[in-house]
């Protein structure tokens, strides 16, 4: 049976074009750009100096407080500078850049890659093995793990759901991670069970995963606690309150959380992360990357360690072709437009897109005709078209009221909407202003 | 490598759909129903579709290029598609003159005056004709009669509405029974065998064109649902209370602009609610009030004033009606 959210949701086009591509191991390239801040929360402290020998899997900046994580050197090699450079969002940030000698790993890393089922550590363990080893979502939220696994005072969780929706276009990181990776992956969702002291995981997944789906339905039958919910395609599955609203018909309260519904949300890349950090105490220095694009000469999914340029993995995909007009790091519903593409991948970096020029401008804007389909598209029930209006005329109260803070900025408004209005252009504006507005009014 | 890159925020991707498509999907579930105008009326049909077509596009094309100096948006199609309408809502044989008259109503200050295309309150369409059957009201109800294709166009021989006809008799005192003998049966009402506005006769074809939209996603089905199921119930209920003075739903559903007003006139996206609650209570207060006007009012027809005075809420619902938020309220301490 599948499953979906019952309200809203599109389906663009889905272009899975390297469903079927095997993931690759790139190799290292002669030197990484690892900035300090590739998480929501503080940016971690460089704590190595310029001409530092580094090994690949030791730490190079330490977190800043609770909500941050550490940072470890992908790579064995030289510091050759501590530097501000400028990074996938498009803002300046502290990196530490290394030039890459040899490959040498911190002893106390396990590289083999046997599975390793059976697990050792304690529910306290586990939690200070993600802070140590530096997890954090990587569906692209970056949200530190080891704070996700830990549940607040007075809440309590009874169910894990593993995000394998993969819902939006393009991207086949998390596919690929599930056909080849399924035992460790799903031993990765059992470790976070244990953090969390529940019984239960369930693994969402699009029904245009089939072979994902009867690969883990299979292998689920080892792991007590496990069940594969097929999903409908539907755009935006993968968010949390939708894919939460499809698995279970909980319901997360406006302006609340998972959690508040008894439930942890993990990606599938992060259980594989937590899978290796726990198992095999591997911090997370590499990530699988989809790189793709209609005129991509062999798009293609990568193992690439983290501060490789994205440079490095366009011309393993067969170079930039010469149409190309945009490239997105991420998906093309969410995921951001980068100016350059000398930046470096990420913990949080699910895709690298390329677009021809031809499909990277926007369309004309016309005038709304009022057809209510971006209302009819949006998962969580707002009006679009009336909090972006909102927005544009600077009416933050109003655009509070109409729930402006509940939009997840999934994009579908604007994907929808025939006279090709920038919605969530004003969307966004509005939102941010009206949660700056709101801290305001909280500290007066 | 120094490509010139494009930044813009997400979404990076966008629907095929466009105005200009959903508009020209409007006029292609339009051409069942031309086709059998064209049919039943012949000649008539084709001059006044291609007056009312013409000048909707002129007069939109000279007010924003003239009047309001704005780069004309005539391609949109959403004029082509006004004119269109308005030609289904005047009998086949009106003058030229006049239906000129009804697009300058119609585009000119209908649609324009409000800003154009997305703007305007009331639909363009509906104004001109009610403009034209306040102004005109003789060569607004004569009705040419269906003859197979016909090379006349003034010159047609004219009838009454089955609705005029019921009205009529009703008022004189006839009995419902005896005024049935006198219009056509269902079934040629259903095929648009009567006398009527050019493009609402042929209840078919419009059903076609409809279930074109419906598939076509261009419309959801409810506000044409909630008309023809409102319109269906009332008059139903007030042909099982006295048969004698009231005709049955089926004749109300096939005759004058029933299924043209639910299918076309009413779920133009401009003046039709944009929520799916809202729909269905502008959908039943349009079947409601068409009934009323049929059946007490003045004029034998009533679905262009109920439309219009519906559209007349239309910001109302849509400032009440909201869509089911996601996730209820909470508390935070
Ligand atoms: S971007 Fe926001 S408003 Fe638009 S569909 Fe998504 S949640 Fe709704
Ligand atoms: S989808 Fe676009 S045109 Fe339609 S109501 Fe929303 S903003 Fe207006």
């Amino acid at each position: 049976m599948f499953k979906t959210f019952p309200k809203g949701g599109i389906h663009p086009p889905e272009n899975k074009l390297t469903a079927d591509k095997p993931i690759v191991i790139l190799p290292v390239p002669p030197q990484v750009t690892v900035p300090v801040s590739q998480h929501i929360g503080a940016p971690a402290t460089p704590v190595v100096e310029k001409g530092a020998a580094v090994l690949a899997g030791q730490v190079i900046a330490e977190a800043k407080g609770f909500v941050s994580t550490n940072i470890h050197s992908p790579v064995s090699g030289k510091v050759s500078k501590i530097d501000t450079v400028v990074d996938t969002t498009g803002y300046k940030q502290t990196a530490v850049i290394i030039d890459v000698e040899g490959d040498e790993w911190v002893t106390t890393v396990d590289r083999s890659t046997a599975l390793e089922k059976e697990i050792t550590l304690t529910r306290e363990e586990i939690i200070e093995r993600c802070r140590q080893c530096g997890l954090v979502g990587m569906g692209g939220a970056t949200f530190p793990t080891h704070i996700k696994l830990t549940v607040p005072a007075g809440k309590s969780c009874d169910m894990v759901i593993i995000n394998g929706a993969e819902c939006e276009p393009y991207l086949t990181s998390d596919h690929r991670l599930m056909l080849e990776k399924g035992a460790e992956v799903l031993t990765g969702a059992t470790i976070i069970m244990k953090a969390l002291g529940v019984e239960r995981a369930v693994v969402g997944i699009e029904a245009n995963k089939p072979d994902a789906i009867s690969h883990l339905t299979e292998l689920a039958r080892e792991f007590r606690g496990i069940t594969v919910q097929p999903l409908k395609v539907k755009y935006p599955q993968g968010g949390e309150k939708q894919l939460i609203k499809a698995c279970t018909g909980r319901e997360v309260p406006s302006g609340g959380l998972p959690i508040d519904v008894g439930v942890v949300v993990q990606n599938v890349g992060t259980a594989f992360a937590v899978y290796e950090a726990v198992q095999k105490n591997k911090p997370l220095v590499e990530r699988v990357v989809t790189v793709t694009g209609k005129s991509v000469a062999n798009p293609g999914n990568f193992l690439v360690r983290i501060g490789t340029p994205v440079t490095a993995l366009i011309e393993a995909a067969g170079g930039m072709p010469d149409d190309t007009g945009k490239v997105v790091n991420g998906g093309p519903m969410m995921g951001k437009a980068l100016a350059i593409t000398d930046v470096p991948v990420t913990k949080g970096t699910s895709g690298i897109l390329l677009f021809p020029a031809a499909a990277s401008r926007r369309a004309e804007v016309l005038p709304c005709i009022r057809c209510g389909k971006c209302s009819s598209a949006c998962a969580m029930g707002l009006e679009p078209w009336l909090i972006s209006v909102l927005s544009e005329k600077g009416m933050w109260e109003k655009a509070e009221k109409e729930k402006i803070t509940d939009c997840m900025e999934c994009g579908a408004c604007a994907y929808t909407c025939p006279a090709k209005r920038p919605l969530l252009d004003y969307i966004r504006l509005g939102k941010s202003t009206v949660i700056r507005l709101a801290r305001e009014r909280v500290t007066k | 490598m120094n490509k010139i890159l494009n930044v813009s925020p997400s979404p990076h991707i966008s629907t095929p759909e466009t105005t200009r498509r959903l508009m020209y999907g409007v006029v292609i579930a339009l051409i069942p129903a031309l086709a059998a105008s064209i049919y039943y009326f012949g000649m008539g049909a084709i001059i006044v579709t291609l007056t009312s077509v013409v000048s909707c596009v002129a007069v939109e094309y000279l007010v924003q290029k003239f009047i309001l100096k704005t780069r004309p948006s005539v391609s949109d199609g959403s004029a082509v598609v006004t004119g269109l309408l308005l030609a289904f809502n005047v009998p086949s044989n009106l003058p030229i003159w006049i239906i000129i008259i009804g697009a300058i109503i119609s585009i000119g200050v209908a649609k324009m005056t409000f800003g154009g295309l997305g703007s305007n309150p009331f639909n363009p369409a509906l104004v001109g004709r009610v403009f034209l059957l306040i102004s005109f009201p003789v060569q607004m109800t004569s009705w040419p009669v269906p003859s197979g294709f016909r090379t006349g166009y003034l010159d047609a021989v004219t009838g009454a509405t089955p609705l005029g006809v019921l009205s009529e008799g009703v008022k004189a005192g006839e009995s419902v029974a005896s005024l049935m003998e006198k219009v056509p049966t269902h079934m040629q009402l259903f095929y648009g065998y009567m006398g009527g506005s050019m493009g609402e006769i042929a209840a078919a074809a419009l059903i076609i064109g409809g279930i074109y939209l419906l598939w076509k996603k261009i419309i959801s089905w409810h506000i044409p649902v909630s008309i023809l199921v409102s319109v269906a119930l009332f008059t139903g209920i007030l042909w099982l209370a006295d048969p004698t003075k009231y005709a049955d739903p089926g004749f109300h559903l096939l005759t004058g602009g029933i299924m043209l007003g639910a299918i076309f006139m009413a779920t133009d996206y401009v003046t039709s609610p944009m929520t799916h609650k809202g729909m269905i209570i502008y959908g039943i207060g349009i079947g409601v009030i068409t009934v009323l006007i049929r059946t007490w009012g003045a004029y034998p027809e009533g679905v262009s004033f109920a439309i219009l005075i519906m559209n007349a809420f239309v910001p109302l619902l849509n400032m009440y009606i909201k869509p089911k938020r996601f996730g209820k309220e909470v508390k935070h301490g």
